[in-house]
């Protein structure tokens, strides 16, 4: 461990080598970690060598990524060649324009559909490896996931619906009962446990998803248009919610949005038009008052 | 509060890890029927619609295989009250008429196979008549569902959680549209044998001990062709990529 100083906004850090970014600011510090002797090339070999250390510094990596859609006989291409790599306990917004292929690299993502062409890496596994058992595991631990329409199972009460993802990964029932009554406390819906989705608004409807989602504390939360069926005003509550869930515990959160609103919270923005990215902007490239953003 | 603890090299896992891997994605067989049961019965409306079909089916068979035991009781009854008129007729006119009794006898034999094959193909009518009723319902009320299973399987559960609710589900379904159907059947068919007789002995004649086989036999029809149905449909909405049934708009 080495305590290093971020060279834009002064926060004290201490690091091992698998942060890379300030997290205060966004500041790409391999730089300053490089100065400080630590070879970051070699400490990167040694954790991947070393299996017990699953910290890796990309918790989502794609590699040519190509996925194309058949309809009749023509073939369109969604996603062409697509490179990202996404650092853990990062916010990271995919923009751009409906029918870009920011939902397409979602669901590859996320481990819904399988890409045409191309790798998708979560935490260093090749997703294209894993059986179904294993990627229904993936889809129940390690991954949250977030919809426009919220997806929330009809019949079931927000507590049911919160403790589903926890049924399926064997948690016993009081424990369940407990940490759904917390997430749902977490998301400012302590006094709705017992309400169906049909008498929640939309917003408290995606809160509960967003609870969901958090059930059982997942690496990453996956969210396409989280913001798409809400009004500005809970759009940015949950937008919020998010953000505040991201720098609390270090969840990586990947939203696919074209909601402006999002750029504000967002580590990094990753521009994609016609299954290509575009740019990718980092925060501090943002012409925003991003300096009230880190208090 | 969230655990940052690595997938544990699943990819390169070898069979000790797989046998991990699969005991951490359960479904008890207690929380899967408590999802089903409820799934019916919260949306009751819908859920009639559905058992509807199985009830009519099961309705009709029930109904054929009440008149058939109807009218054997009626038959048999007849045939008795004949006997003991030829009896007392020959008790009266003395022994040398004996022989003329076999003639009385009922219905020919020609006649009673005739009629039973037009029974079995009644009730083969009527099973098909259900088993394609009931295999629609189901493949409607899957259908419908398909966002929800998708967001299922998103949740982690396994293709083989969707099949056990959904069969679950037509399981108990079949049984509540089965019994409803044998008893609206087995009514109705008494209600009809009694108008035509015009008297309440239709009952009284009937062979209950046959009856009660043949209700019974109503039931587990409609329960097993329920299940079966339910199957194809099932394992279909099972095997869908997320994506895709997360995308499908009804």
């Amino acid at each position: 461990m080495a305590k290093i100083t971020c060279p834009k906004c002064g926060e004290q850090i201490e690091t091992d080598g698998t942060i890379t970014v300030c997290p205060k600011c966004g500041v790409d510090l391999r730089e300053v970690i490089g100065s400080l002797d630590v070879d970051y090339e070699e400490r990167m070999k040694t954790i991947a060598r070393d299996e017990s250390v699953t910290t890796h510094e990309f918790i989502v990596r794609t590699r040519g990524l190509k996925k194309t859609y058949v309809m009749g006989e023509i073939e369109v291409p969604a996603l062409r060649d697509i490179d990202l790599d996404v650092r853990r306990g990062e916010y990271l917004s995919i923009m751009g324009p409906s029918g870009s292929g920011k939902s397409t690299l979602f669901n590859m993502i996320g481990g819904l559909d399988k890409p045409t062409a191309g790798r998708c890496f979560i935490e260093e596994v090749d997703m294209a490896q894993l059986d179904a058992f294993e990627l229904a595991w993936l889809r129940c631990r390690k991954i949250g996931y977030i919809f426009q329409t919220f997806n929330l199972i009809p019949v079931m009460t927000a507590i049911e619906n919160v403790t589903l993802p926890m049924i399926f990964a064997g948690m016993g029932t009081d424990e369940m009962m407990e940490r759904g009554r917390e997430l749902l406390d977490l998301v400012g819906l302590g006094d709705r446990l017992d309400h169906k989705p049909y008498e929640l608004s939309g917003g408290q409807q995606q809160r509960v998803a967003v609870a969901r989602a958090l059930a059982n504390s997942p690496a990453i939360v996956l969210a396409d248009e989280p913001t798409g069926n809400l009004d500005l005003h809970t759009g940015k509550e949950i937008i919020d919610l998010l953000k505040e869930l991201n720098r609390a515990s270090g969840v990586t959160v990947i939203s696919a949005t074209h909601d402006l609103k999002m750029i504000d919270v967002s580590d990094r923005v990753v521009h994609i038009r016609d299954g290509e990215i575009e740019r990718i902007e980092q925060r501090h490239e943002i012409e925003l008052e991003v300096g009230g953003m880190g208090a | 509060m969230l655990d940052v603890k690595g997938l544990a090299k699943a990819a390169g896992g070898g069979g000790k890890e797989e046998i991990k891997i699969q005991r951490q994605i359960t479904l008890p067989w207690s929380e899967a029927v408590r999802i089903s049961v409820r799934n019916v019965t919260i949306r009751l409306g819908r859920t009639m619609i559905t058992a509807s079909g199985i009830v009519l089916g099961i309705a009709f068979l029930s109904s054929v295989w009440t008149s058939s035991v109807i009218q054997d009781g009626l038959q048999r009854a007849q045939l008795q009250q004949e006997r003991e008129l030829v009896e007392a007729t020959a008790r009266g006119q003395g022994e040398s008429e004996n022989a003329n009794i076999e003639n009385f006898t009922g219905i020919s034999e020609e006649e009673q196979q005739a009629e039973s094959s037009k029974r079995v193909w009644l009730v083969v009518m009527s099973l098909l008549v259900c088993g394609v009723g009931i295999t629609n319902a189901m493949l409607m009320s899957v259908t419908e569902r398909f966002r929800e299973i998708g967001t299922m399987k998103c949740l982690g559960a396994l293709d083989s959680f969707i099949v056990r609710l959904f069969l679950i589900e037509a399981v108990a379904l079949g049984i509540l549209g089965s019994v409803v159907g044998t008893i609206l059947g087995h009514i109705a068919m008494l209600g009809i044998f009694s108008l035509r007789e015009r008297s309440l002995s239709v009952a009284a004649k009937m062979d209950w001990g046959q009856m009660l086989v043949y209700l019974l036999l109503c039931i587990l029809v409609g329960t097993v062709l329920s299940l079966v149905s339910a199957i194809a449909p099932a394992v279909r909405a099972a095997r869908m990529r997320p994506a895709a049934a997360l995308q499908t708009e009804i």
